[in-house]
């Protein structure tokens, strides 16, 4: 089997456009991992059980299941439910709410390695639950958790060719129709791998650098 | 109500090959992860460069281009693989790149009198790797090894679209059939869910019965 350069360098700017939507649906669902992650740890940290427990089994779930499931599942129910979401938005969702599930965790361990003087002393001096958070907890929670979410985005983004099983022409699904057209298959799935290779293998470097510089220093 | 009873059968059959799959593919991992592990600490660096570069490169990619890529790369490379084999070894490649990471873990986690213990003992390398280190090291490494399964189990899903008929496959034939997208991919969302309880559970169990008589190595 020969690799056939010229063929290559004939399909990249078709493989492009896949890229385009590969780095869209990772920033736009890490947008959404992000922020429903940090709802879904504060919920489950409520003091009231009839929110903790229903989340936190809400999340057990999705964390328990396959990605390409949940893709299905809001894929073809949702338009039955009368919400017709294009593929790219259905997947967005999908990964967004797949990793919440994981960041939350993430949160949550940096929630709790705040001490409890810090939930004291804001007590003390009568902040209100919501000053709380968003002046004493959350700031000094999350530069700890940095190479821990970073860490989540690149995981998304190797993910993202799932999306192609639901129709959303991503990189994958734009290396499998040049290859089904052409019938060579080699080359654009070849390119495939090296392009994430290309992309992982510097970030896990990037990630390490990370981890030393927020690495939870002696308090 | 008859009808339904085929469509659950035919699901079913494809819970028996998720199982297959699940438990072919952690035998895979749990081999290569010890491999690739030991491989990262041995002392001879074409071991420790050989051992990075398949952890690297199995984790900068994700299942699903890997998989593609062992089914239809590698027949033209003159590899024919059937696509259980294929996704067997994908699934069990990919998740034993991460459990090397467990494995190296774990064992640099030991701490260094136990080792010294063993040069005080005369003991060889491997009598203290086989007796000293790796039954302590062991059972430090089940938690996540548990974390594993359950990421190999969900990634089984993807093998569907390489035409094993698993259960989300099984699940798409039901969808086509009967039109109801709500209740074949409920079902199997449930099964899989039944399925990771039941790893991590069993891993609890086991880690529970391995770390009795061992102190010093957490609960």
């Amino acid at each position: 089997m020969e690799w056939d350069w010229e063929f290559s360098i004939q399909i990249l700017p078709q493989l492009w456009e896949g890229v385009k939507v590969t780095i869209q649906a990772t920033i736009l669902g890490t947008m959404i991992a992000m922020t429903l992650g940090l709802v879904l740890a504060i919920a489950r940290r409520s003091v009231n059980v009839w929110i903790s427990r229903p989340v936190g089994f809400f999340a057990e779930f999705i964390r328990g299941t396959p990605l390409l499931v949940q893709l299905y599942f809001l894929f073809y129910i949702l338009p039955d439910l009368g919400l017709l979401l294009s593929p790219l938005t259905a997947g967005v969702v999908g990964l967004g709410l797949h990793y919440s599930t994981y960041t939350a965790e993430v949160y949550r361990t940096g929630i709790d390695a705040i001490p409890s003087g810090q939930w004291e002393a804001s007590k003390a001096t009568n902040l209100t639950a919501n000053q709380t958070w968003i002046h004493i907890i959350i700031p000094q929670a999350i530069p700890p958790m940095i190479p821990a979410l970073a860490n989540y985005f690149v995981a998304m983004f190797k993910e993202t060719p799932l999306l192609a099983a639901i129709t959303v022409l991503e990189l994958m699904n734009q290396a499998r129709s040049v290859a089904n057209y052409h019938y060579k298959y080699v080359e654009p799935m070849t390119m495939v791998g090296l392009f994430f290779l290309a992309v992982s293998v510097p970030s896990v470097i990037l990630l390490r650098k990370l981890e030393a510089l927020y690495a939870p220093s002696d308090r | 109500m008859e009808q339904w009873q085929g469509y659950i059968g035919l699901i079913l059959q494809g819970a028996v090959v998720t199982i297959e799959i699940t438990i072919l593919g952690c035998i895979v991992a749990l081999i290569a992860a010890f491999i690739a592990g030991l491989g990262r600490i041995s002392r001879f660096w074409p071991l420790r460069w050989l051992a990075t570069a398949y952890i690297e490169f199995f984790r900068g990619t994700s299942i699903f281009v890997q998989l593609f890529w062992a089914y239809f790369v590698l027949p033209l490379l003159g590899v024919p693989l059937s696509p259980l084999q294929a996704g067997v070894l994908a699934l069990g490649l990919n998740v034993g790149a991460y459990g090397a990471e467990v494995v190296r873990g774990a064992i640099k986690s030991i701490p260094r009198e136990q080792y010294e213990a063993c040069t005080a003992l005369n003991l060889t390398r491997f009598q203290e790797m086989r007796y000293v280190i790796l039954p302590q090291a062991f059972v430090r490494m089940l938690p996540t090894f548990g974390n594993n399964a359950i990421e190999l189990l969900k990634g089984t899903a993807v093998v569907s679209l390489i035409s094993l008929s698993d259960m989300t496959f099984q699940a798409q034939v039901v969808r086509a059939q009967t039109g109801s997208t709500a209740v074949p991919f409920l079902t199997i969302l449930l099964l899989y869910f039944l399925f990771s309880s039941t790893i991590s559970t069993a891993i609890k169990r086991l880690e529970w019965r391995l770390s009795r008589g061992l102190d010093g190595t957490g609960s």
